[in-house]
């Protein structure tokens, strides 16, 4: 059971981060359905800054840069040039994914043996262990306190993105502009900069989420195609968690939960085929959105700004 | 007279462009992503014309090549046929994957257990499957968005990966081929299941041609085109005027489903001979675009979708050529991609810089 939850909390690690980035952005009234592009390209940097220099900050700065270059295309499309967000989301998916397996393979045709790997040191350093004193907590140490440090770190992240949008006065301004924006506008906020400002830090959470799959879940080895649908299930939890990043928190533990699930459930006791495992996720947050709708609250619902542009002369 | 605080610059709306502008506008704006994109090469430390021009020879310097361009366009053409229904009434639908999904499933069945009926009348059956089949997953969304106002972009979302799943389902259980050893797969299909060929290329691309033009018509000349488009334009007038919204929604949907449904069996049937987990290749989002850049016009999809699916064919040449990655498509139609949806700011609105008199 221990073993489970360990595992559940390092598969949710990465769709926390790439949750909580898509919900700052989707708080601005963004609906940014590249997460799995900006994941992409932040797997790519992260795992090219470790390999060359060996620097685990500079790794994540990297991501976290690059997942913010994906976001700033996706913004100048939206925000200024007033593209569909859709479709803006979707090319920056195609076109992340291709950028970071391009590069990807040419770090693999370019590495001895075909096996791009991360220099020895940079693995020790960010490999899981338990933290000393609370580590040796029974149970608990090793559930909670045993983990590499990316997973503290994005719980963190989050939990800093949950004060910013709910306790801060920037994130007031961002939320007005994501449910109202005429509204934000007429009372002084500048909708532009407000949006640029949160679809680019919610695109680098999102790279960094990316650079956890490549840094962690990849063995210290780069694969193409890594982040493999991680970017979609991220899009799927910012529903499940309401919109919320301390909920996803606990969402990203389900998901990832659901998704290691498979390799610890008895089959001789219970036998359902894999497949619905992994489709799991899907079904519930599918449920979670027609009750939502529903009930019709206000309170389980996507930002009334998503989605759609603010042109300020069209009202 | 002095305006001391006008901003610099200004963004109208103007009247949209229409008819030979709009084209020849487009056609700037396609040269210009093509610019970006040999920027993009250029950076690689290649030649860009050296380059686009191996991409163009890959793609149609042989009938083999061509058969290959045109196999890749069949689901992504369809596709995108579907997605510009969905698209006009305003209905984000970004479910095509599953449907299409769903119609190679329903297509599979007939393919894999009835595949002992006369062939004429098989193809006929495995089709209309694939049609129920993406269109009852295309209902779904479309029946809890006009009973409840479920989001549907979200909902649509779900639905592709159950569907997709589902197929993992079939493949690892009531449908795994017992003959094969090591890796579950659904056996390939008997050459009485096998879609037929015209010219080399399976007949997918007839149906895909005579589609443009159904959906040409159904849109612009008959009532429930009208009413698609009066829907997407507003609801509330859709209303107003005496129509059955709900009607209307879900019947689209049930129409852009079962055109995805068409991909389906078209590539299960036509192209694959089997049902796996990269049956669609993800061309249900890359369709989205295609229609979307399009402007949900049948015949700038057949175009978009050539022009894509060159850039795809021809670039596989690109790793024996430049030893560059066949990946490089995908950069390359990311940025071509960008490039576009950007300049379609120009068709909608103008930019007014300070100190110009506004002459409209």
């Amino acid at each position: 059971m221990i073993n489970f939850l360990f595992a559940a909390i390092k598969a949710g690690t990465p769709l926390l981060l790439g949750t909580t980035g898509e919900i700052v952005t989707e708080k601005t009234g963004n609906l940014n359905l590249g997460v799995e592009g900006m994941m992409f390209l932040g797997a790519f940097a992260g795992f090219y800054m470790g390999y060359r220099t060996g620097s685990v900050i500079l790794a994540l700065l990297a991501a976290f840069i690059l997942g913010a270059m994906g976001a700033l295309v996706y913004a100048f499309l939206t925000v200024t040039l007033k593209a569909n967000q859709t479709v803006a989301g979707l090319a920056l998916t195609i076109f992340g994914a291709g950028f970071a397996n391009f590069f990807g393979q040419i770090l693999i045709a370019e590495s001895v043996g075909g096996v791009p790997k991360l220099p020895d040191s940079f693995i020790s350093r960010v490999a899981e262990g338990p933290l000393p004193i609370l580590g040796d907590i029974p149970y608990i140490g090793k559930l909670i306190f045993s983990h590499n440090p990316f997973v503290y770190g994005a719980v963190i992240v989050s939990i800093f993105c949950w004060l910013y949008i709910s306790k801060t006065r920037p994130g007031l301004s961002m939320r007005s502009v994501g449910e109202n924006p005429a509204a934000a506008d007429a009372a002084g906020i500048n909708v532009a900069l407000v949006k640029y400002v949160n679809i680019l830090l919610g695109g680098g959470i999102c790279g960094l989420g990316g650079a956890y799959i490549s840094l962690i879940n990849g063995g210290g080895v780069w694969n193409n195609n890594c982040v493999n649908g991680q970017g979609w299930i991220a899009v799927a939890l910012v529903i499940f968690a309401n919109w919320s990043p301390l909920k996803s928190i606990l969402g990203s533990l389900v998901f990832g939960a659901f998704t290691v699930l498979q390799f610890y459930v008895p089959k001789d006791i219970i036998s359902i085929p894999n497949a619905f495992y992994v489709m799991l996720p899907y079904l519930i947050t599918a449920i979670v959105l027609i009750f939502s709708s529903i009930k019709k609250s206000k309170e389980h619902a996507q930002p009334a700004g998503c989605s759609i542009n603010y042109f300020r002369e069209e009202r | 007279m002095k305006h001391t605080n006008e901003p610099f610059v200004r963004v109208v709306k103007k009247t949209e462009l229409t008819g030979g502008k709009l084209a020849l506008f487009s056609l700037g704006a396609l040269l210009l992503a093509i610019i970006a994109g040999g920027l993009f090469i250029l950076s690689l430390g290649q030649n860009p014309f050296a380059v686009y021009k191996t991409i163009f020879f890959g793609a149609f310097r042989s009938k083999m090549a061509i058969q290959g361009t045109i196999k890749i366009a069949i689901p992504l053409l369809i596709s995108a046929l579907a997605i510009t229904l969905a698209f006009k009434m305003k209905f984000w639908n970004i479910g095509a994957e599953g449907q299409i999904i769903m119609g190679a499933i329903f297509a599979t069945y007939f393919a894999l257990f009835h595949n002992n009926l006369p062939h004429f009348l098989l193809i006929i059956v495995m089709l209309v499957a694939g049609m129920v089949g993406g269109g009852l997953w295309g209902l779904i969304p479309a029946f809890f968005k006009s009973k409840f106002g479920t989001n549907e972009t979200l909902f649509t979302l779900m639905l592709n990966y159950i569907a997709l799943y589902l197929i993992k389902y079939f493949t690892e259980g009531p449908w795994r081929d017992p003959s094969s050893s090591g890796f579950p797969k659904i056996a390939t299909f008997v050459p009485n299941a096998q879609l037929d060929k015209l010219f080399g290329v399976h007949i997918g691309w007839v149906i895909a041609l005579v589609l443009v033009f159904v959906v040409f018509i159904y849109l612009r000349y008959t009532k429930q085109g009208y009413e698609i488009t009066v829907v997407g334009e507003s609801e509330n007038t859709a209303r107003y005027a005496g129509m059955n919204v709900s009607k209307i929604v879900m019947r689209t949907m049930f129409l852009s489903g079962a055109i995805c449904g068409i991909a389906g069996m078209t590539q299960a049937t036509g192209a694959a001979y089997t049902l796996g987990e990269s049956i669609t290749g993800g061309v249900g989002f890359t369709a989205i675009i295609v229609a979307w850049l399009a402007r949900l016009n049948p015949f700038f999809s057949l175009f978009f979708t050539l022009f894509l699916s060159a850039l795809q064919k021809g670039s596989s040449v690109m790793q024996s050529s430049f030893g560059l990655s066949t990946y490089v498509s995908d950069v390359l139609q990311g940025i071509i991609l960008f490039v576009i949806l950007g300049m379609d700011f120009f068709v909608q609105y103008k930019l007014i810089f300070r100190g110009r008199v506004n002459h409209d």
